[in-house]
C-alpha cells in the first residue's frame, strides 16, 4: 500500500482531519493571544502597550471571523452545521463550539471594540459622507451621546468586558485543545496538559501576530514606532513563550519517562515522520530561535534598529513555529497507527476543497479583512499617534 | 433438485408474504419486534476463523460498503513464540479476497475478524456533537444518516477503527449490525455468511441464546479493555499480541 | 434615573441582542426534528431509517423452506453448518421470485480454495490443501460433492 509502512486498521490509512483543521486553532489562536495582548493594557494598566490596543482587537476580530470557514470548509455536510444549535450534545467538547464562538464574538469583541471605538464611529457618522456614512450610522445603533458621562460609563462598561473576555477567551481556545486532549483513543493527544498548551502557544502566536502587525502597518504609514511599546510587548513575548516552552517540554520528559505502550511508536514517529516539521521547525527554529533572541535583547543593551529587526525575526519565527504546533497536533495525531504497528503518509491535496491553496487563502483573507476594519475604524486617527503622547522618542 | 408440488403449494404463499415484507423494509418499525427486549452483541471463535474472507464480502454486498473502505475486516497474526509486544500483523484489502500464502514459519499464526464492538461506554457517541450517533435501546451503535455533519470526530474517536467516511453520502459510517436484518429475525450478513461459525450474533437479553452457556464454559476477551469502552464483542481465544 | 440617562446606547445594544436570542429560539423550536430526544440525544425515528434498509441475504432459513432435498444431503455431511449464500452469494432476489432471478452456477475451481487452500495461518485441524498439487488440473467438483463433500465410492453429481 503506497505511504503506509507497517500495519494499518484498514480505516486509518486515510487521514481525517486536514491541514484546515490545523489552520483552525492556528487562527482562533491567534484571536486569543491578540485580546489578551490587548487585555494587558486595559485590565492590568500596562500603558506601555496601549498604541496596539486598537489594533489588537481589530486583528482579533479579522480572524475571528475568518475562523469558522477552515471548519465549514472541512465539514460533510456544512448546510447541516446549523444543527449544533439546535441540538448540541452535552458531552461533545465541539458542541460548544457555536455558542462560545457566538458568545465571544457578539458579547466581547463586538461589544468592546464598539464601546472604544463609539466617540469616533459617532463623529465619522456626522462628518463623512457618502456611503461609508450609512456604515457608521448603522453602527451608532441610532444614539449620538457622546457626552462626558457617556464615555465614562462606556470606559466602565468596556472594563468590565476586557475582564469577563480574559476567561471567555481561554474557552475560545482551550476547548479546542480539550476537544484533542480529552480522545483517550489517541495517545498523541489525549492529555490534561493539551488545553493549557493550546492557550499559552496561542497568546504567544497573537503576542507576535500583533507586534508584527503594528511593526509593519507603522511602517507602511511611514510613522515612528513606538519603540516603548514594542519593547515591553516583546518582554511579555519573552514571558509566556517561556511558560509555554516550560509545558512542552514538561510533556516531552514525561513521556519519555513513563515510556508507555504507545510511546515506542511515537518515538520513531518524531525522528522520522514529523522531524523536519517537529524537531527542525517547531522547536529549534520556533521555539528555541525566538527564545534565544528576545533573551539577548533582554540581557544586552541594544540600539533600537538590532532590537527591531530581531523582534522582527522572532516574530516571524514563532509565527512559522506555533502554525508547525498545530501541525505536528493535529496530522501527526493521525501518521501513527492506534494498533503502534504502523504510520501512514498525508497526501495534502493542491486546489481540492481541503488542500493547500485553501489553506493559503484562509491565511490571507484575515489580513485582508483587518486592511478593511483599519480603513473603516483607524486605530490610530490622528497622524503620528501611533505612539502615545509624551512618549520615549526612539533613539 | 426436486421440489415437490406439495411443497410449492404450502410453502410459496406464506414465504411471499412474510418475504415481500422482509425485503421491502418499509420505514415503520418491524412488528413484533420491542427494542428493550434485546441487548445486541457478536461472539467471535477465533480458533474457528479460517480467514477466507467471506464475511467482509458479504457485509460489502448487503451494506453497499464502498471500495477501500470497511464495516469488518479481517487481520492476520504472526507472532514469534514469546514475543507478545512485536506480531507482524496484515490486512490486504481488509481481507476482501482472502489472504496470500502466510511466509513466516515459527511462532503462531492466526486470523482475528474485526469490527464494530458496539461498545455500552462508546467514545464515539460521547464525542459526537450533534446527536448523530447514539446507541440504540437494543445495543447497536449507529449512525443517522440525515443528521450527520461529516465532522469526523467520532471516527478519531473510536479506539478500534472501525469507523471512516462514506464519500458517498460524506457521513461517517460503521458496522449496523445489520440492523435491518436482526430487527426482523435474521442474523447479520457476515455471520450468515460464515462458513465455520467463528462469528455468531448474539441477544444477551434471551436467555435461550447461546452465548450464555458459552459465557460459562469458555474464557473470554475484549479488545483493548483498558480503554474502558465495555465492548460488546466478545473473542474467545484472544492472544495477548492483538491489537 | 440618573445613571441610565447616558447608557441608553448600551441598552440598544443589549435588546439587539436579546432579540436575537429571541429569534433563535422561536426559530429553533421550528427546524428541531420531531422525533428527537424520544429515547435519547439523537432522533428517535434513526432506527425505523436503519432498519429500512433493503435486504441480499435470504438467511439459510428461507432457502431451506424450498430447497428440502439439499438441505437432506447437507444434513449429515461436513457442510452441515456452511449457509447456502455463504457459496451461493446473497439471494434475496431469487427468493423473492424464484422463476425469474436464476442463482448464478458456481464454478469449483475457484470458489473452493477461497477456504480449503493450505494456508499456515489456518487452524491445524481445518481441512486444507495445497490445490496445485492436490488435484492434478481438476475442478474440485470432479471427485467432491459440495453439499456433501466426502468421497465416498469415487461419487460426483
Amino acid at each position: 500500500m503506497p505511504g503506509v509502512e507497517g500495519f494499518m486498521y484498514p480505516n486509518e490509512i486515510e487521514l481525517q482531519w486536514s491541514v484546515l483543521i490545523v489552520l483552525y486553532p492556528f487562527l482562533t489562536g491567534l484571536v486569543a493571544g491578540a485580546f489578551i495582548l490587548a487585555s494587558l493594557e486595559r485590565v492590568f494598566q500596562v500603558q506601555a502597550v496601549k498604541p496596539t490596543y486598537r489594533l489588537a482587537l481589530l486583528t482579533a476580530l479579522a480572524f475571528l471571523l475568518v475562523a469558522p470557514l477552515p471548519l465549514q470548509l472541512h465539514l460533510g455536510h456544512p448546510e447541516r452545521s446549523y444543527e449544533m444549535y439546535l441540538t448540541p450534545h452535552g458531552t461533545s467538547a465541539m458542541a460548544m463550539f457555536g455558542f462560545v464562538y457566538l458568545w465571544y464574538l457578539m458579547a466581547v469583541l463586538v461589544f468592546e471594540i464598539w464601546l472604544d471605538y463609539r466617540r469616533d464611529i459617532v463623529v465619522m457618522s456626522q462628518s463623512t459622507t457618502g456611503w461609508k456614512r450609512w456604515i457608521y450610522k448603522v453602527m451608532t445603533l441610532g444614539s449620538s451621546n457622546i457626552s462626558e458621562r457617556a464615555l465614562a460609563i462606556d470606559e466602565r462598561v468596556g472594563w468590565v468586558i476586557t475582564l469577563i473576555g480574559i476567561p471567555s477567551a481561554f474557552l475560545l481556545h482551550g476547548y479546542v485543545g480539550f476537544i484533542f486532549g480529552s480522545v483517550k483513543a489517541n495517545p498523541w493527544w489525549s492529555s490534561p496538559l493539551m488545553p493549557v498548551v493550546f492557550i499559552f502557544s496561542a497568546m504567544v502566536s497573537g503576542i507576535a501576530a500583533v507586534m508584527l502587525l503594528y511593526m509593519l502597518i507603522m511602517r507602511l504609514r511611514k510613522e515612528k514606532i513606538d519603540m516603548r511599546c514594542v519593547d515591553t510587548v516583546a518582554r511579555y513575548l519573552f514571558y509566556i513563550f517561556i511558560i509555554d516552552f516550560s509545558l512542552e517540554m514538561l510533556d516531552l520528559i514525561h513521556r519519555v519517562y513513563e515510556a508507555d505502550e504507545s510511546f515506542r511508536s511515537l518515538d520513531f514517529m518524531v525522528h522520522t515522520k514529523l522531524y523536519m516539521s517537529h524537531i527542525v521547525v517547531q522547536i529549534m527554529l520556533g521555539t528555541v530561535m525566538p527564545i534565544v533572541l528576545l533573551a539577548l535583547t533582554q540581557v544586552l543593551k541594544l540600539s533600537a534598529t538590532a532590537r527591531k529587526r530581531i523582534y522582527v525575526l522572532a516574530g516571524c519565527l514563532t509565527m512559522i513555529g506555533i502554525f508547525a504546533m498545530r501541525w505536528n497536533v493535529v496530522i501527526g495525531g493521525q501518521l501513527f497507527s492506534k494498533s503502534f504497528l504502523g504510520y501512514t503518509t498525508y497526501k495534502m491535496g493542491l486546489v481540492t476543497r481541503e488542500g493547500l491553496l485553501m489553506a493559503i487563502v484562509l491565511t490571507v483573507l484575515p489580513l485582508v479583512i483587518l486592511w478593511v476594519l483599519v480603513k473603516l475604524l483607524p486605530p490610530w486617527p490622528e497622524k503620528n499617534s501611533g505612539s502615545l503622547p509624551g512618549a520615549t522618542p526612539a533613539y | 433438485m426436486s421440489i415437490t408440488r406439495r411443497h410449492m403449494l404450502l410453502l410459496l404463499p406464506a414465504a411471499a408474504v412474510a418475504w415481500k415484507y422482509v425485503l421491502a423494509g418499509s420505514p415503520e418499525s418491524s412488528p413484533n419486534y420491542t427494542m428493550s427486549q434485546h441487548w445486541w452483541s457478536m461472539l467471535i471463535d477465533l480458533p474457528k476463523c479460517i480467514g477466507c474472507g467471506n464475511c467482509v464480502r458479504a457485509c460489502q454486498s448487503e451494506n453497499d460498503v464502498p471500495d477501500g473502505y470497511f464495516r469488518t475486516w479481517v487481520e492476520r497474526y504472526h507472532r514469534t513464540d514469546y514475543d507478545i509486544e512485536n506480531p507482524h500483523v496484515d490486512s490486504p484489502d481488509g481481507a476482501k479476497d482472502g489472504f496470500p500464502p502466510t511466509k513466516e514459519a515459527g511462532g503462531d499464526n492466526f486470523f482475528v475478524p474485526k469490527l464494530c464492538n458496539h461498545c455500552s461506554d462508546s467514545p464515539c457517541t460521547q464525542v459526537c456533537p450533534v446527536g448523530a450517533t447514539f446507541i440504540s435501546p437494543d445495543g447497536v451503535v449507529l449512525v443517522d444518516k440525515t443528521y450527520c455533519l461529516g465532522c469526523r470526530y467520532c471516527i478519531q474517536a473510536c479506539p478500534y477503527g472501525c469507523r471512516f467516511l462514506n464519500p458517498k453520502t460524506e457521513t461517517a459510517e460503521k458496522c449496523t449490525l445489520c440492523y435491518h436484518r436482526i430487527t426482523k429475525g435474521l442474523t447479520t450478513a457476515c455471520c450468515e455468511a460464515c462458513p465455520t461459525g467463528a462469528r455468531q450474533l448474539a441477544d444477551l437479553k434471551n436467555p435461550n441464546d447461546p452465548i450464555h452457556e458459552f459465557l460459562k464454559t469458555h474464557s473470554v476477551q475484549i479488545l483493548k479493555p483498558y480503554m474502558a469502552t465495555h465492548a460488546k464483542v466478545f473473542y474467545f481465544g484472544l492472544d495477548g499480541s492483538v491489537r | 434615573m440618573h445613571a441610565f440617562k447616558d447608557s441608553g446606547h448600551i441598552f440598544r445594544l443589549v435588546a439587539v441582542f436579546v432579540v436575537g436570542i429571541i429569534l433563535f429560539l422561536v426559530i429553533r423550536g421550528f427546524l428541531v426534528p420531531k422525533s428527537f430526544g424520544e429515547y435519547g440525544h439523537y432522533r428517535g425515528n434513526a432506527m425505523a431509517e436503519a432498519a429500512a434498509r433493503p435486504i441480499n441475504f435470504a438467511g439459510h432459513e428461507t432457502c431451506e423452506t424450498c430447497h428440502v432435498d439439499v438441505l437432506d444431503k447437507k444434513k449429515d455431511g461436513k457442510h452441515a453448518h456452511v449457509n447456502c449464500e455463504a457459496c451461493h452469494g446473497p439471494l434475496a432476489k431469487h427468493a423473492d421470485d424464484p422463476a425469474s432471478v436464476q442463482p448464478p452456477k458456481l464454478d469449483t475451481a475457484v470458489l473452493c480454495v477461497k477456504c480449503h487452500e493450505a494456508n499456515a495461518a489456518k487452524p491445524k485441524s481445518f481441512p486444507q490443501v495445497a490445490s496445485a498439487d492436490h488435484s492434478t488440473g481438476l475442478a474440485c467438483d470432479a471427485c467432491h460433492q459440495p453439499h456433501s463433500p466426502a468421497i465416498t465410492d469415487g461419487g460426483t453429481k
